[in-house]
């Protein structure tokens, strides 16, 4: 914080809310039941069964081999920006810029498949997942730069980053990629070879492709990267002191701008889901704000990549779940799930709530 | 370009700025006492339906005026709660009440008008017309005003700066940070209702379309000053109306001018502005910390 220029913002922790004992583990869960509770009372308010929701949620979100396949097909774009987010938040950096970082992911598969259309079918989905990678990643790399370089702040940074990959996309959909025979604002459809088959044997008419066994795998991968390397500890180091690390000769700023990349290119491989996995092209705005419910999806796993996995899961089949109370019940709309995350997040991060849980506990064994 | 046009184009940009000018004081009033806002876009969104629905339900927009302040104020009450009492890092806060907020609005359109949508539409006698315009000029030479010559604008300042020396000197920064974050639930929720009852005859979602994010980049283009906040929104909004304009429009070639990139302009020039590639800005230097007494 010696650059003058550097914007002060809340210091990002890495490692939940620094608590000791049971109480962080229980955290998620905790604020997960109470977030889930006021969003159903918020639904009792509008003159629903609370019951009568919750059951409409669960059953269609696990009520059949495809409503269980729709909900890992919606938790896989979520894996993907909560990794990105978790991964960012590893080595104190915080990234709201998943939603632009994802928009350029799934246009640049989107542009290799429509460029090199008679890719064969061995190679397509490499060059697919390489080149969402690489769009992703370079859209992390320049609020990591910034950050690094010219110290400007990265949630700034991303924020705005979001609105500038929006219009860039656009202008690429509707101008250089266009599909000539669609009336909605999409490019032309990918080469045959990328597009990954669905498990239709298992899940119906499901997407579920490969995608969420890739979003699997770069959990894996990033929790062997961070806890298993040294450029993975160096990133930690980073977050949790970065003075600290700086005396031990880590190079903070190229910790930083290597944070972004990586953070960016994960949040790039929803364009996998979405574009190889689901639509075979590029849709302008397909994402419902899969890059902010990242922000949830890690903070509610502990910024660890089987949290983050765990987080996923629940908050695909919320998505599911919610999506089946527009025609099942009378007044709740799909919308809830916004509700809820939201409220999942304002109480995992209410620090002063554990805090005060803490000293409860404290008092009563006294 | 006549100069009926260009006449045009600037009654269209003040139009536009508008929500903007209000989102943006209120962002800057919460920024100054050291509260990072970045929950404007959600303040905005239950200002603009309040807004909506109070004026269809009675008839007068005023009513529906003074409804999005209270709403705007929930919203903030809210937001204060986590951040200032339950000490909640304000930007993972402020993310949670934009999603709060935009998932909120469908629901409570879906149980009052039993469609997701949108409200009703209000007929044009219902509709605030100019004042809005008017009132937020007001807004800024008031801010600007208490700011700079007021003891509780000095507190304000002086809880983003330093919070100690105002603990020291007896004045509670938490209540100064509270009434500020208040204050730009109200101001934030008149943006959104700006939206709603004087720009248009309804609220529908989406639209605040992410002007509470284009307030905050405002808000740091003015380097979180008033009157050069006003005047970014303000070239923001030419931004925003030439673009309306151009759209579809075939200037040279062909093709109709890609508007995409005066879209972009407001957000690129501020990743610019705070790299300190043009001028330089520099925020309160407590914002974002949390005071603990």
């Amino acid at each position: 914080m010696s650059d003058p220029k550097m914007a002060p913002m809340p210091a990002v922790k890495a490692e939940g809310s620094g608590l000791s004992g049971w109480l962080p583990r229980l955290q998620p869960f905790v604020a997960v039941l109470l977030g889930l509770s006021l969003g159903l009372a918020v639904t009792a308010l509008a003159g629903e069964s609370p019951w009568l929701v919750l059951k409409v949620l669960v059953q269609s979100s696990v009520g059949t081999a495809y409503d269980l396949g729709m909900t890992l097909f919606y938790a896989t774009p979520l894996i993907f920006t909560g990794l990105s987010v978790a991964i960012a938040f590893q080595a104190g950096l915080f990234n709201i810029g998943a939603e632009g970082q994802l928009a350029f992911g799934a246009l640049a598969a989107a542009a290799m498949g429509i460029l090199v259309p008679g890719a064969p079918a061995w190679i397509a989905p490499v060059l697919g997942v390489f080149a969402a990678i690489a769009g992703g990643a370079l859209w992390g790399f320049i609020p990591g730069y910034l950050r690094a370089r010219r110290g400007s702040h990265e949630v700034i940074n991303t924020i705005m980053l979001n609105f500038v990959a929006a219009g860039l996309t656009s202008w690429v959909t509707l101008y250089l990629l266009r599909s000539e025979d669609s009336q909605n604002p999409e490019t032309k459809s990918v080469g045959a070879g990328y597009l990954l088959s669905h498990w239709t044997s298992v899940f119906g008419d499901a997407p579920l492709s490969l995608a969420f066994v890739l979003a699997l795998l770069a959990a894996m991968a990033m929790g062997f990267f961070l806890w298993r390397t040294t450029a993975g500890f160096e990133l930690r180091a980073v977050g949790q002191n970065e003075s600290a690390a700086r005396a031990a000769g880590i190079d903070a700023a190229k910790v930083r701008i290597l944070a972004m990349v990586l953070a960016g290119g994960l949040a790039g491989m929803v364009g996998v889901a979405e574009v190889m996995g689901n639509a075979g092209k590029f849709r302008m705005n397909f994402s419902p704000d899969y890059g902010f419910i990242g922000i949830a999806v890690a903070l509610l796993g502990r910024n660890r990549p089987l949290g983050v996995v765990g987080a996923a899961l629940l908050f695909g089949a919320l998505q599911k779940g919610t999506g089946a109370l527009d025609f099942e019940t009378e007044h709740v709309t799909r919308e809830l799930s916004s509700i809820i995350q939201a409220l999942v997040i304002l109480s995992v991060s209410a620090e002063g709530l554990w805090t005060w849980m803490r000293e409860r506990k404290k008092g009563a064994q006294a | 370009m006549s100069f009926d046009s260009v006449m045009d184009l600037l009654a269209s940009t003040l139009r536009v700025s508008t929500p903007l000018l209000f989102a943006a004081l209120g962002g800057l009033v919460s920024e100054r006492s050291g509260v990072v806002n970045i929950a404007l876009e959600g303040m905005m969104i239950v200002g603009a339906l309040a807004a909506a629905v109070l004026t269809h339900a009675t008839g007068s927009p005023w009513l529906g005026w003074g409804a999005a302040a209270g709403a705007g104020m929930v919203l903030a009450a809210i937001y204060g709660l986590s951040v200032i009492r339950l000490r909640a890092d304000q930007i993972v806060a402020g993310t949670a009440i934009n999603l709060l907020a935009a998932g909120s609005a469908p629901f409570v359109c879906k149980v009052l008008y039993g469609a997701t949508g949108q409200t009703p539409a209000l007929e044009l006698s219902q509709r605030l017309g100019e004042s809005p315009l008017i009132l937020a000029f007001v807004c800024v030479a008031v801010v600007a005003l208490w700011l700079r010559s007021t003891a509780s604008g000095l507190w304000l300042r002086v809880a983003g700066e330093h919070p100690q020396a105002l603990s020291t000197a007896g004045v509670g920064v938490v209540r100064v940070r509270w009434a500020a974050v208040l204050l730009s639930g109200v101001l934030a929720g008149w943006g959104g209702a700006t939206l709603s009852i004087s720009l248009s005859s309804a609220f529908s979602r989406g639209m605040t379309g992410g002007r509470g994010f284009m307030a905050l980049a405002a808000l740091i283009f003015g380097k979180w000053k008033p009157v050069p906040t006003a005047a970014a929104c303000l070239l923001f909004g030419l931004a925003d109306a030439l673009q309306i304009r151009l759209q579809g429009v075939v200037l040279w070639g062909t093709e109709p001018v890609p508007v995409q990139f005066i879209q972009i302009l407001p957000y690129a020039v501020t990743i610019l502005v705070l790299a300190g590639f043009v001028g330089q800005a520099r925020a309160p230097s407590a914002l974002g910390r949390p005071f603990d007494t």
